[in-house]
């Protein structure tokens, strides 16, 4: 292995971790509004290291610049859909988990 | 949207006609990346498509002639930067709270009213608080401004209440003071 | 390189293994809604890594596509939710 190919798995071995963190809150959290926290913020950065960790390992090319797209895609549009499911839970009267309670 | 004088329509035309075949372009380049293969028809159906898509979205691009749009971008370089360490922060918060075998959450709902009334700045901003350290946007009121946020636990709470340094920063990019 | 972009591909086949928990069994439709759209976006990922694996660049392409057609997926399932109807007739 080379520099830039240490580079890029430091990268994507960031973003695994990352992934796996999302999926464990996913599955700890108490509540639908606490799992959105873990999924919205954790796995946005997951996906986009990784994708980053792809663009350093494949260089300059029209590749590199279609996964850059990919990843303004994903910045943009994963918070937008965590807000809108949340939305639509709020308006329907889904009620938040408070400290104390049960989980469910 | 309907009631735009012609000229702004063209405007908007044009616009998204551009940003459309150079966005074709680039997608489609390692296909033709070759020169020979710069022919007539595969740019007709580059042209084709981005006309199509043009007549029917040429009002959500543009909706409407913007003023000072290069000082906005301009300003809005340095708080992407801002932005991308505050999601990295963020992330590690998150993973803390997962990993920690207690969970040290304590979730609320708060309310505030900002300043801010255009489309760009209020999207900047909920896509900011989904994006910064425990914080999630759940719903916004555009003619006034309000905003419905979901905590994670106090600390986060009261850096949208008290501090309010994101809302200063984006009302700033976006000259809505 | 090959090994390392066979285990970050392992590392998200996991993941999605995981969220499958959610999508299966999680109380709520809100929690299975939040599941698929959590499982959307890993395979576009996944998609990226297995193009790499086997050197196709058409991969990157379909995972574009995924991507849009996921988020809009996402966004007329809370729609559909949130006023039980997709829009108005």
């Amino acid at each position: 292995m080379q520099g830039v190919d240490i580079i890029a798995t430091v990268f994507m071995a960031g973003g695994a971790f990352f992934m796996i963190t999302g999926a464990a809150g996913l599955l700890r959290f108490p509540d639908f509004y606490t799992r959105l926290h873990a999924t919205g913020k954790c796995d946005t950065l997951g996906e986009v290291l990784i994708i980053v960790g792809c663009m350093i390992y494949q260089g300059w090319s029209f590749l590199t610049l279609k996964l850059l797209f990919l990843s303004l895609f994903i910045f943009i549009v994963n918070p937008t859909g965590t807000h809108a499911i949340m939305k639509a839970a709020y308006v329907t009267g889904l009620k938040p988990w408070k400290k104390g309670e049960a989980r469910r | 949207m309907g009631f735009k004088s012609k000229g702004e329509k063209a405007f908007s035309m044009i616009v998204t006609f551009c940003a459309m075949f150079i966005f074709w372009v680039l997608l489609s380049a390692w296909i033709i990346y070759i020169p020979q293969h710069y022919d007539l028809i595969e740019i007709s159906k580059g042209i084709i498509c981005a006309l199509i898509v043009t007549l029917i979205s040429h009002e959500l691009l543009v909706s409407k002639r913007g003023e000072k749009v290069l000082l906005k971008t301009l300003r809005l370089i340095p708080y992407l930067g801002w932005e991308l360490w505050q999601i990295v922060l963020a992330t590690f918060d998150v993973a803390y709270r997962v990993i920690h075998p207690k969970m040290p959450i304590d979730p609320r709902i708060i309310e505030f009213e900002t300043t801010l009334r255009s489309d760009f700045a209020l999207t900047t901003l909920a896509n900011s608080i989904t994006l910064t350290p425990g914080t999630i946007t759940i719903l916004v009121k555009p003619e006034t401004g309000k905003f419905w946020v979901h905590a994670l636990a106090e600390k986060p709470a009261d850096a949208l209440l008290v501090d309010k340094t994101m809302q200063r920063k984006v009302a700033h990019v976006y000259m809505e003071e | 390189m090959i090994e390392t972009f066979l285990a970050i591909g392992m590392v998200i086949i996991f993941t999605i293994l995981l969220s499958l928990y959610r999508l299966v069994l999680g109380p709520g439709v809100f929690n299975q809604i939040a599941a698929s759209n959590v499982i959307g976006t890993k395979v576009i990922v996944l998609l990226v890594v297995i193009g790499f694996i086997f050197e196709r660049p058409m991969f990157i392409d379909i995972s574009l596509l995924y991507a849009a057609l996921n988020f809009i997926a996402t966004l007329l399932m809370a729609r559909y939710l949130e006023r039980g109807e997709i829009c108005k007739a």
